[in-house]
């Protein structure tokens, strides 16, 4: 299949536009999203491309227009709604969790949500506690919405296609770290089906199952590792909600050690729901319990010094692969 | 320019009755909520609509069948006056599978999306951003629908309220937001709570127009909610409704209300009943017989009956459908 290069924003940009021009109900609503083409850049040119109508700059107001985006998207829109940072969702909770997430079951399966809302997320930027959290795992808690965490720009742009064609609401999670990383992406139309994860890199010894751009972080970590000799497998499941336990599962089964990283808090989170399933399903296959990578339990500090050693690192995962096995 | 004031024509007699069936049918159904409560034939909380008939039956019976409407845990007036059936409602209260929601909703969560009912809503507030939204819709859609949000007095000190109305403005949407204030929220005096007297003052500093009505008489609400509606089909945006309303029941049932006096609520009964009211002004203006009267209440009393029967003889959702419609 012939391929091109673009950046992970150039990605999802290219999905949202494709969607658009697929379906005259999707319509994207955010802060900065139209005139300015977002704040990361994600939305430039789909104003001039598809209009005021629908391409909508709405006021600082998130949960008001996350509101708006459940209310349209119940009565025959397809709205994508952009939180320009993730830490703006803790504002919209009540619209996303009480309302998005739960609409359709309370009503007794009456209508539909076909909501898609894109939100950045990661540390890295000196962006200080209040624009740097990773905060899927508080959103795949609720049943009624569906995560989506890509890695590269190919997941993002199939991944996206498929969270707005979904007819549920769609947390997308993009770290703001990745928007600039180039990858190959098809020319042709393609979308990724949700709950199928992806072996990002083949190994024999220990599996490495990591979410986001700490599957970038895995990869530079199997790099570290194999130079030691030990072979690291990188499983990327890409979505939360679904989930695909069977290929999570099979890798473990096979490398008998497994590693779950990922950028959220470490208590009570994904690496713990995913740690988890792997004892529950592979247990007789381990040969160490699971280890498990994440933030530090601090709010992410601003200064470069402070920020850094608070996110995991390549070194820091390959160090803890390292240690499990002995 | 001289004004001639246009001589108010008087509301055709088949919509007087109707307005006078709906505000009878909620009552009726109501009361009958608060008797299958006591005796135990429901499950969860009940928050009784009676004394605000007038809001709910004022306002939609100025709408179409493909308008939306979004409601409170409050609800069943708006529900019924918006088309909800009373045999579907008292199932889904009931806890039962032929309700609306399949049991899965109950009495704060009653929806009816076949004729525009987007849901009751157990946050208080929880109605404005899906109104808006539907408000939006409705636009981006080119259709003429409107969308009224009903809220109360409660919900008009939430911050959401601020955030959606504004947006309605900015958009030009067709939503009108009716506040249905009935002047405690849960049992808190709203004046206690409030920085203005009245909400319609709010709309002023919100940019769009604000109307306070007499919540009990249902052929004002009518007159009000039919103007915003009309301003909203035509493209000029929202309104906003205040109706000045009470409730004769407690926040819930079994809810004393110890926080207002007796007397208080004595003359709120005494003098803004609105079914007596609309029914003294048939009765007036030669619309009705009391005995016609009387054998429509009679008549509504046996189709609410008949309704309780369908529920109760309905069976239970089996346990397995909770694990159904949570998808699309």
């Amino acid at each position: 299949m012939p391929e091109q290069q673009l950046s992970f924003r150039d990605a999802i940009n290219q999905a949202m536009r494709e969607e658009m021009e697929r379906d005259a109900t999707v319509f994207l609503m955010g802060e900065d999203v139209g005139k300015s083409g977002g704040i990361f850049k994600c939305s430039v040119g789909l104003l001039d491309a598809f209009g005021p109508q629908r391409v909508l700059d709405t006021p600082i107001a998130e949960a008001g227009y996350i509101g708006l985006s459940v209310g349209a998207a119940m009565t025959g829109m397809r709205p994508i709604a952009e939180l320009m940072f993730g830490d703006f969702a803790l504002l919209t909770m009540d619209q996303i969790v009480n309302q998005a997430a739960k609409i359709r079951y309370m009503s007794g399966g009456q209508c539909k949500v076909p909501l898609t809302i894109r939100l950045s997320m990661g540390a890295g930027r000196s962006s200080a506690a209040q624009h740097s959290q990773s905060l899927h795992a508080m959103f795949a808690h609720v049943p009624g919405l569906k995560v989506a965490i890509p890695s590269c720009p190919a997941d993002a742009k199939g991944l996206l296609k498929t969270a707005i064609r979904d007819d549920n609401p769609v947390l997308f999670f993009e770290d703001k770290m990745m928007y600039t990383e180039q990858g190959p992406v098809p020319e042709s139309e393609y979308t990724i089906p949700f709950g199928q994860a992806e072996i990002k890199r083949e190994g024999s010894d220990l599996t490495l199952i990591a979410t986001s751009s700490m599957v970038g972080a895995s990869l530079k970590a199997a790099e570290l590792l194999a130079a030691e000799g030990i072979s690291a497998e990188v499983v990327d499941p890409r979505t939360l909600v679904p989930l695909d336990e069977e290929t999570l599962v099979a890798s473990v089964r096979k490398t008998g050690f497994a590693v779950v990283v990922d950028e959220g808090a470490r208590r009570f989170g994904v690496t713990g729901e995913l740690a988890s399933l792997v004892m529950e399903q592979a247990f007789d296959y381990l040969d160490a319990p699971v280890a498990r990578v994440g933030a530090a339990e601090v709010p992410v500090p601003f200064s470069p010094t402070l920020e850094f050693p608070t996110i995991p690192s390549p070194e820091h995962i390959a160090e803890t692969a390292k240690a499990l096995r002995g | 320019m001289a004004k001639t004031k246009a001589k108010p024509t008087a509301p055709p007699a088949d919509r007087l009755w109707l307005m006078y069936r709906k505000m009878v049918e909620i009552r009726k159904f109501e009361e009958h909520v608060w008797d299958v409560y006591t005796r135990g034939l429901m499950p969860g909380l009940a928050h009784l609509y009676i004394g605000e008939e007038a809001v709910a039956v004022g306002a939609c019976t100025s709408l179409r069948d493909d308008d939306f409407i979004t409601s409170t845990h409050r609800g069943h007036g708006h529900c019924l006056a918006k088309g909800g059936q009373l045999d579907r409602m008292m199932a889904e209260i009931m806890g039962k599978e032929a309700g609306y929601c399949r049991g899965k909703g109950g009495s704060m969560h009653i929806a009816d999306m076949s004729v525009g009912i987007l849901g009751a809503n157990g946050i208080v507030g929880g109605g404005f951003g899906i109104a808006t939204g539907a408000a939006l819709s409705a636009k981006l859609r080119q259709s003429d629908q409107v969308c009224v949000c009903f809220f109360g007095d409660g919900a008009a000190n939430q911050g959401i309220m601020l955030e959606t109305i504004n947006m309605a403005v900015i958009w030009n949407l067709p939503a009108i937001y009716v506040c249905e204030n009935n002047q405690y929220g849960e049992h808190t005096p709203f004046s206690a709570v409030t920085g203005v007297k009245r909400i319609a003052d709010r709309a002023l500093g919100l940019g769009l127009e604000g109307v306070a009505v007499d919540g009990s008489d249902v052929l004002a609400m009518h007159e009000a909610t039919s103007k915003a509606v009309a301003r909203a089909r035509q493209g000029k945006g929202p309104t906003l409704i205040e109706a000045l309303t009470y409730r004769f029941r407690g926040h819930h049932v079994g809810d004393g209300g110890a926080y207002r006096t007796k007397e208080e609520l004595q003359w709120w009964m005494d003098h803004k009943d609105p079914i007596n009211l609309l029914g003294k002004h048939m009765l007036k203006a030669k619309a009705a017989t009391q005995a016609k009267l009387d054998a429509l209440q009679e008549e509504v009393e046996q189709q609410v009956l008949a309704a309780i029967e369908f529920a109760k003889n309905s069976p239970l959702p089996p346990p397995e459908q909770a694990y159904e419609d949570l998808y699309a």
